[in-house]
């Protein structure tokens, strides 16, 4: 038996070997053939001609963040976000292809050149801005504070000495902590309990993105966001990857020269309206042309 | 608010898109687990070798395998190949690889565990027979492995089944990304739908996976007599 093991043993590694490669090797073609995503130098960004003779242009979207960016009941991806990519394909001449990323890897796929791309509700920070490049902003977001008609806060003022309720971790709790230390704070662990703690009446409003809350308060009798816009602004915008500068050249021409026929309001009205309802001025969310006014 | 909630469901082309979805899972899971069963079956032998090289090598990456968090594994081949190597695979393959390598890993560690739990006395009653080396083991050794294998490996079979829900990570939607897709789609006009959808996929998932264990449990009460 020993004996049989020993002569077997280098055998069986090098059959194991082989097969792994073999495996590799069959299924690595076999994609190369069908799923030619990158058919140019993979891991760097395709510059402007090379997405240009492609006839596509890849582009990374949310795929479950109603209303920015969604897919319908038919399959097709919607939103604020699309409808801007969908204009980015037609002004380059070329078709869009979307790929569905998630939060923790819109800057992988940049980096890796998988997505030309990147229109996922990406907000500007220092710390992206260091691993990707930013475009124009399109969009913005900034503190909303949501409170019961009878007793409306319209004013930060008019916190002083009132119970406002945060969701722990957001921009929304370090804000209030940080400027304004004579306001309670009423913190939470999760978004629904915030929301029922306002409903239950133990705090008199509740803080946190302005998008969030705009669209919870049409769905809630009886609620009304007061303070549409508060805090620092952060901005929202196209991101492509770092040295790509043909590309990000083109899109900051191109949100300026949809600046001038307000685009963006028309994508607002196409998209975000139905949510937002009339009741949210669209010059608190859209930006047009990049200027971002304070 | 209920009719609300089942309307979603098969609103449009959603219950289509939800068997598509599933179609992917089940398509990625069979492929991996077909692959990492025969290479897990051969490194399962390599493993009881005494060979100190072999027992080093398979050591490693079993360890490797089993520390590393199947996410992780998953950005590496897909991000990190590319990085590294300028190697641009597909989600769909990137996945197929990832499971195989983690498939193989856990199988080969079932199957070394099954061959040293037949003890001494199996192989030397063979041999003391008159049976052969090769005897012995497609009469004796194979049959009482299979069986100690059989629920183990239909174990590891659901599960690379359910961890196929990480695929989404690296841009493969399935069913779980179709469902949550559906579900947000619809959040401010129906609320509801989630549990419906949740549900759904839960059924789905369930008829992949009982048919798998219905037949081990068959296979297994076979072999009992």
């Amino acid at each position: 038996m020993k004996k049989l093991k020993r002569i077997l043993s280098p055998i069986l590694v090098l059959v194991l070997a082989l097969t792994l490669l073999a495996g590799c090797g069959g299924t690595g073609s076999s994609s190369a053939g069908s799923s030619a995503a990158q058919t140019s130098s993979a891991g760097t960004s395709r510059s402007l001609e090379d997405i240009k003779s492609s006839g596509k242009v890849i582009i990374g979207v949310f795929s479950d963040k109603a209303p920015f960016g969604y897919v319908d009941e038919k399959g097709a991806y919607q939103g604020y976000d699309v409808y801007f990519a969908n204009r980015i394909g037609k002004d380059l001449g070329v078709n869009v292809e979307f790929v569905s990323v998630e939060p923790a890897s819109r800057v992988e796929y940049l980096k890796t050149g998988k997505v030309d791309i990147i229109l996922a509700n990406f907000t500007v920070t220092e710390e992206r801005a260091q691993s990707v490049d930013f475009a124009l902003p399109y969009m913005k977001v900034a503190l909303g504070v949501v409170s019961p008609d009878k007793s409306l806060i319209t004013d930060v003022s008019q916190l002083n000495g009132k119970t406002l309720i945060v969701a722990k971790g957001t921009t929304a709790e370090t804000y209030f902590t940080k400027n304004h230390p004579e306001v309670k704070l009423l913190k939470f662990d999760q978004y629904t309990e915030t929301y029922n703690a306002l409903l239950d009446g133990r705090g008199d409003a509740f803080s946190t993105d302005n998008t969030e809350v705009l669209a919870w308060a049409l769905q809630n009798k009886g609620f009304t966001v007061g303070i549409e816009s508060l805090g620092e602004l952060d901005t929202i915008a196209p991101a492509v990857q770092k040295g790509n500068t043909g590309l990000l050249n083109w899109l900051n021409d191109e949100i300026k020269t949809l600046g001038k026929e307000n685009f963006f309001h028309k994508d607002f009205e196409e998209t975000l309206a139905s949510v937002y309802g009339d009741a949210v001025n669209p010059d608190n969310l859209v930006v047009e042309g990049g200027v971002v006014e304070k | 608010m209920q009719d609300l909630g089942i309307r979603v469901l098969f609103e449009g082309s959603n219950f289509l898109r939800l068997l598509g979805g599933l179609w992917i899972t089940v398509k990625i899971a069979l492929i991996s687990v077909s692959i990492s069963f025969v290479l897990g079956i051969f490194l399962g032998i390599v493993m009881t070798l005494k060979n100190p090289v072999t027992k080093a090598i398979t050591r490693i990456y079993l360890e490797f395998v089993r520390i590393m968090p199947q996410l992780v594994l998953l950005f590496l081949v897909y991000f990190g190949l590319t990085r590294a190597f300028q190697i641009n695979l597909s989600g769909q393959l990137s996945a197929v690889i990832v499971f195989v390598v983690w498939g193989t890993a856990e199988m080969g560690d079932l199957v070394r565990s099954a061959l040293i739990s037949i003890s001494k006395h199996q192989y030397e009653s063979g041999t003391a027979l008159g049976l052969t080396n090769l005897q012995v083991y497609r009469y004796i050794i194979i049959p009482q492995t299979v069986r100690r294998l059989l629920p183990l490996s239909i174990n590891l079979m659901t599960r690379m089944v359910k961890t196929t829900s990480l695929i989404v990570l690296i841009g493969v939607v399935e069913v779980l990304k179709v469902g949550q897709q559906i579900i947000e789609a619809n959040r401010y006009t129906a609320p509801s739908g989630a549990l419906w959808i949740y549900g759904t996929i839960f059924l789905l998932y369930f008829i992949v996976c009982f048919p798998i264990s219905r037949l081990a449990g068959r296979l297994e009460k076979r072999w009992m007599n």
